[in-house]
């Protein structure tokens, strides 16, 4: 993965410091700019929409299902030996088989395969051992071929169920866990781009992601607003990264998420949904769902009806607007791809026939065996192994390279774990999200940072000298705290005598009855405030003690 | 040496008894002079001639590549042809001029034999006459022969025969003369057609066997690469050469044991001959249905087993294959939109109207027809009653020949088509979909059920024309199938054209104007 790639992608999921919200006030909607202080993750911003998932029995209440299409990390084309890359010149990266030219066949590109899997056993989804391919028909300038091929009638796994968890309570700090079937995964090709000039009323197209694998998820319509929905993606997005089988930024279109929005009463059947598209970050994907259950509320409430159509999210007037609705009417008249033969994994090496090429076969065990820690597992272990709470495991897995970071620091400092998290939580994460930066760019190291946890713990600086030292290490990179501590002269001030008279200069700011502790964090205060932050605390409260109870 | 075999002329070449670029000469010479049969649409001549001069460098050197170096053969033009222009006989592609080799293609030109041309078609392979293209119909050569002209006192210029099809350019190419070996394609008999009615040897192998890479579709699950040749053993080896796993073609299979010549010693008594009793179709002419038997007989007299066999579903191949083919066509046929590649309409008001006048002007009306019955058959609410009937009994006539040949038969005797070729202005009497459901009717349910079928011209009809008998063996056994079909070559004497040939004076006079006609059609 790319930094440029990381870079993105953290924009695609993360906030900047103020955006848009919705907030329920008599089911009319009001948007409101509110300001953020500290930068959130998906998980803490969306909350405010959870008004939304409460529902009483009597009332209208969403029922959202999803459509993600996640484009694969592999190294060539689903059916073509193409390179699968990003930002290539216009048509750079398109074989023969990609520009649909006549006798071309296609041919799987194992890879994809392996990733379809892969992603399959993360989702908890059945392997089917055997799957087809279909085409699926429509003239558009950038499918060339006039049909995508797919995994209409057997997909390669089915049947799955994604785990994901909210934080909820009133701070948010209680984790509240969901599921989400998943009803398949599709191996399927992705399409072109066109590019719509009107002002010479050209189209402009461009292959270059024609052909490029993508795995089709079907989420059943087991979510009831968008921040259920954004926070399955959101989790999905991780599973997928941590799997490597797709980079998972939606920004960049690497995951699109197509949600089907309908409502109804609790108990009765589903109503008529519509499919919302166009939606670019999981920011959107909440707020669309969001505006569109509200619109279908207000639709029937108004004694109208809704109608099965796509409909497009616009993220500057934050609604769904109908799409040419050429969509619903079409008939992708599918049919069996003729020039796959049906597609088979195996289970084990047992399983394999005799005489079969290993090397092109895909077994399921080998991929069972190399999936690496998912993010759900790794969030437990955080948790039990360092006593953090389960909202700091979310913020941590949320960054990518976050976790790593922290457990590198871990491993330089005696400092407990509850300790350090806050500083990788608030201080550093805090300063990233300011600079729009990812870990991997963040100017002061975990080894460094452990310098500077280290000096704290050995009492070598105050709590608010490291604060500041931190600072000045972000301004400075390069810089070590020690460095910063010596030239600026921050190191705990220990001299009794020096402490003595701080002390005597704060007892006559503040003159005391005898006896009196509770002015002793006052004092302190002051003290501190007059060494500017380097007195030894332990010491200038026993000095203090003494002089009070004299 | 123009009438020789493969084998002959790669002797000829070694011996020194002619040249690559002597034999090439000849065969571009011969084509200009047989021009009136309309057999090519394309002819290399440049790169044959050029290709002519490295083989004869190589067999001087006395290093030729094989027994097809320096041999010229001639491709159907639904095959790619690197930087030559390739058609299908269609205004679609009538620019259209492909980058790459298909892999027989390859192949063939890897052999160091040397390419004189692109034949002529039906467009896009769809009919049985050769006649449904867009550079006008192909002239059987036998038109212009002794026999014909003989025994019937019919004049070739207005009373011409049919040289069968879809690939008749590549059966006439073949049968007068102007190549050795000629590439076709088979979906439903399009090679074994046109091989019966012009008298050559047509093999379409097991599907499977022979790559399809860059053959341009017609029904990819039907579509074999088939061949052309003089003699059975030519086709053997040039099977040989064509067979094998194409990384670039997923349905293809490793070759089940490597080709070698066939074996000098088959015997026939050995073997078990079906005749399916359904073939006795009705429209089969009393001619070939007597030629049937005779071959049957000469089965029966040589020792082999001759016995009755029943293919009861073949009654429905006809109208299965027809949706099949049709869907088929509707999906490869709809990246024909004149965008990347292929005609594009000067109509300009909006993308979907210039893919339907784009398709509109560059297919003609057979082509156009099937898109449309196609797509209705693919429709959601047809699919099931039409799509998916038609597999099921693609299934159950498979199984009518895997029973067959579990039972103990090696190999199936059947008429190739009806009768003898027939005079183009009585063939055109129908439409292209009645007379492709007739004539298909022996050779089609071998395409269903994926088998190797070859045709073996027999003998002249009481016309003078070829009637050519299908032999049809089961999945893989090409080679022994070929081995049957050689000694029954053996057995019949079909005489060669060249010996029946008169001088083509009145061909070259035609030629011409035959040209300019077919040029703007």
């Amino acid at each position: 993965m790319s930094v440029d790639a990381l870079e993105e992608d953290q924009k695609s999921v993360n906030l900047p410091t103020g955006y848009w919200t919705y907030t329920v006030d008599n089911l009319k909607w009001k948007k409101q700019l509110t300001a953020v202080p500290e930068p959130v993750d998906l998980l803490s911003y969306s909350l405010s929409l959870s008004l939304m998932c409460l529902s009483s029995p009597q009332q209208l209440v969403g029922v959202v299902g999803l459509e993600v299409h996640a484009q694969i990390n592999s190294n060539t084309k689903l059916f073509s030996s193409s390179p699968a890359r990003f930002s290539a010149p216009p048509n750079s990266l398109v074989s023969f088989f990609d520009a649909s030219l006549p006798g071309t066949l296609p041919v799987l590109n194992k890879q994809c395969v392996e990733a379809a899997v892969m992603t399959g056993l993360a989702l908890n989804c059945t392997i089917n051992k055997k799957s087809l391919f279909d085409r699926k028909h429509y003239f558009y300038a950038d499918l060339p071929a006039g049909y995508q091929i797919t995994q209409q009638r057997r997909p390669i796994a089915v049947d799955g169920v994604l785990s994901y968890s909210l934080l909820g309570g009133k701070t948010r700090n209680q984790v509240i866990r969901k599921r989400v079937h998943i009803k398949q995964i599709q191996l399927e090709q992705d399409s072109g781009k066109s590019l719509h000039d009107d002002a010479r009323s050209q189209t402009l197209i461009d292959l270059n992601r024609a052909g490029v694998g993508l795995m089709e998820l079907v989420m059943e319509p087991d979510m009831s607003c968008g921040e259920e929905a954004a926070a399955a993606v959101r989790e999905l997005q991780l599973i997928l990264q941590a799997l490597g089988t797709c980079q998972g930024n939606m920004s960049e279109g690497q995951l699109r998420v197509d949600a089907n929005v309908s409502v109804h009463r609790p108990g009765e059947p589903l109503g008529v949904r519509t499919e919302v598209k166009n939606i670019n970050s999981a920011r959107y994907l909440a707020r669309a769902i969001d505006y569109e259950i509200q619109r279908q509320i207000e639709v029937l409430q108004n004694g109208g009806t809704v109608h099965n159509e796509t409909r497009a999210y616009d993220s500057k007037s934050g609604e769904t607007i109908p799409m040419r609705d050429k969509e619903g009417l079409q008939d992708y008249r599918f049919m069996p791809e003729p020039n796959l033969p049906p597609l088979i994994v195996y289970e084990d090496d047992a399983s394999l026939p005799t005489g079969i090429d290993a090397c092109q076969t895909v077994v399921v065990q080998k991929i069972k065996e190399a999936l690496p820690e998912l993010p759900g597992v790794k969030r437990d272990r955080l948790v039990q192994t360092y006593g953090i709470l389960p909202e700091h495991s979310f913020t941590l897995l949320n960054e990518d390279g976050l976790v790593e970071y922290f457990e590198a620091l871990l491993k330089a400092t005696k400092k407990e774990p509850r300790k350090v998290i806050g500083w990788v939580t608030n201080d550093l994460l805090g300063h990233l999200k300011r600079h729009d930066m990812s870990v991997s760019q963040s100017p002061i190291s975990a080894a460094a940072l452990a310098e500077l946890l280290e000096l704290q713990e050995a009492g070598r600086i105050s709590s608010s000298v490291a604060k500041q030292v931190f600072q000045d290490m972000w301004r400075s990179p390069g810089k070590t705290a020690p460095q910063i501590i010596q030239e600026q002269d921050l190191g705990l001030v220990s001299d009794a005598e020096h402490l003595c008279s701080a002390c005597r200069a704060s007892l006559q700011v503040h003159a005391i009855k005898n006896g009196n502790t509770k002015v002793l964090n006052k004092l302190m205060g002051l003290v501190k405030k007059a060494t500017k932050g380097r007195a030894d605390p332990v010491m200038v409260r026993a000095i203090l003690q003494e002089k009070i109870s004299r | 040496m123009l009438s020789r075999s493969i084998k002959e002329v790669s002797l000829a070449f070694r011996e020194g008894r002619i040249s690559p670029t002597e034999l090439c000469k000849k065969c571009l010479d011969r084509i200009k002079k047989t021009r009136h049969l309309n057999a090519y649409i394309t002819v290399t001549e440049e790169l044959a001639l050029r290709q002519a001069q490295q083989a004869e460098a190589r067999l001087l050197k006395g290093v030729p590549k094989g027994p097809l170096d320096g041999i010229p053969f001639a491709v159907k033009d639904n095959f790619c042809t690197e930087n030559v222009r390739t058609t299908c006989a269609s205004r679609m592609l009538i620019d259209y001029t492909p980058p790459y080799n298909a892999t027989v293609v390859q192949k063939l030109l890897d052999q160091g034999a040397v390419l004189v041309g692109k034949t002529n078609m039906d467009e896009f392979a769809m009919g049985s006459g050769s006649v449904d293209g867009l550079f006008g119909p192909v002239r059987n050569p036998w038109s212009y022969a002794a026999p014909y002209r003989e025994r019937t006192g019919a004049s070739p210029d207005s009373d011409w025969v049919i040289s069968g099809g879809s690939s008749g350019g590549s059966a006439a190419a073949v049968a007068s003369l102007t190549s050795y070996l000629a590439l076709g394609s088979d979906t439903g008999g399009s090679t074994r057609n046109p091989g019966a009615l012009c008298g050559v040897v047509a093999l379409k192998p097991t599907y499977g066997l022979v790559s399809r890479h860059g053959l341009i579709p017609l029904v990819n699950s039907m579509d074999v690469p088939g061949i052309v040749t003089r003699t059975v053993s030519d086709a053997a080896m040039v099977l040989g050469i064509l067979q094998g796993r194409d990384l670039r073609d997923s349905t293809t299979v490793p070759t089940p044991s490597p080709f070698t010549e066939l074996p000098e010693d088959f015997d026939v008594r050995n073997i078990r001959v079906g005749i399916p009793k359904e073939y006795h179709a009705p429209g089969l002419t009393a001619e070939t249905r007597a030629h049937w038997s005779r071959v049957a007989d000469w089965f029966e007299r040589a020792g082999a087993r001759v016995e009755q066999v029943s293919l009861p579903h073949t009654q429905h191949s006809i109208v299965c294959y027809h949706v099949l083919c049709c869907a088929e066509v509707a999906s490869n046929m709809a990246r024909f939109d004149g965008l990347e590649y292929g005609h594009r309409s000067r109509t300009d008001s909006s993308t979907d109207a210039m893919y339907a006048s784009s398709r509109h002007e560059g297919f003609n009306d057979v082509v156009r027809r099937r898109i449309l019955c196609g797509n209705y058959f693919l429709l959601k609410k047809n699919y099931q009653h039409y799509f998916v009937k038609a597999q099921k009994v693609r299934r159950l006539i498979a199984d009518d020949f895997r029973r067959v040949f579990a039972a103990g038969v090696d190999v199936l005797l059947t008429p190739t088509t009806l009768g003898d070729a027939a005079r183009y202005h009585d063939f055109t009497q129908e439409d292209n979909r009645a007379r492709s459901a007739q004539e298909d009717v022996f050779t089609q349910s071998a395409n269903m059920a994926g088998l190797p079928a070859v045709c073996v011209p027999t003998a002249l009809s009481r016309r003078g024309l070829p009637i050519g008998l299908q032999l049809i063996g089961p999945a893989f056994r090409d080679r022994e199938l070929l081995g049957v079909a050689r000694c029954m070559e053996r057995s019949v004497g079909f005489p060669s054209i060249g010996d029946c040939e008169r001088s083509g004076a009145s061909g070259d006079e035609t030629g011409l104007t035959q040209t300019e006609q077919t040029s703007v059609a």
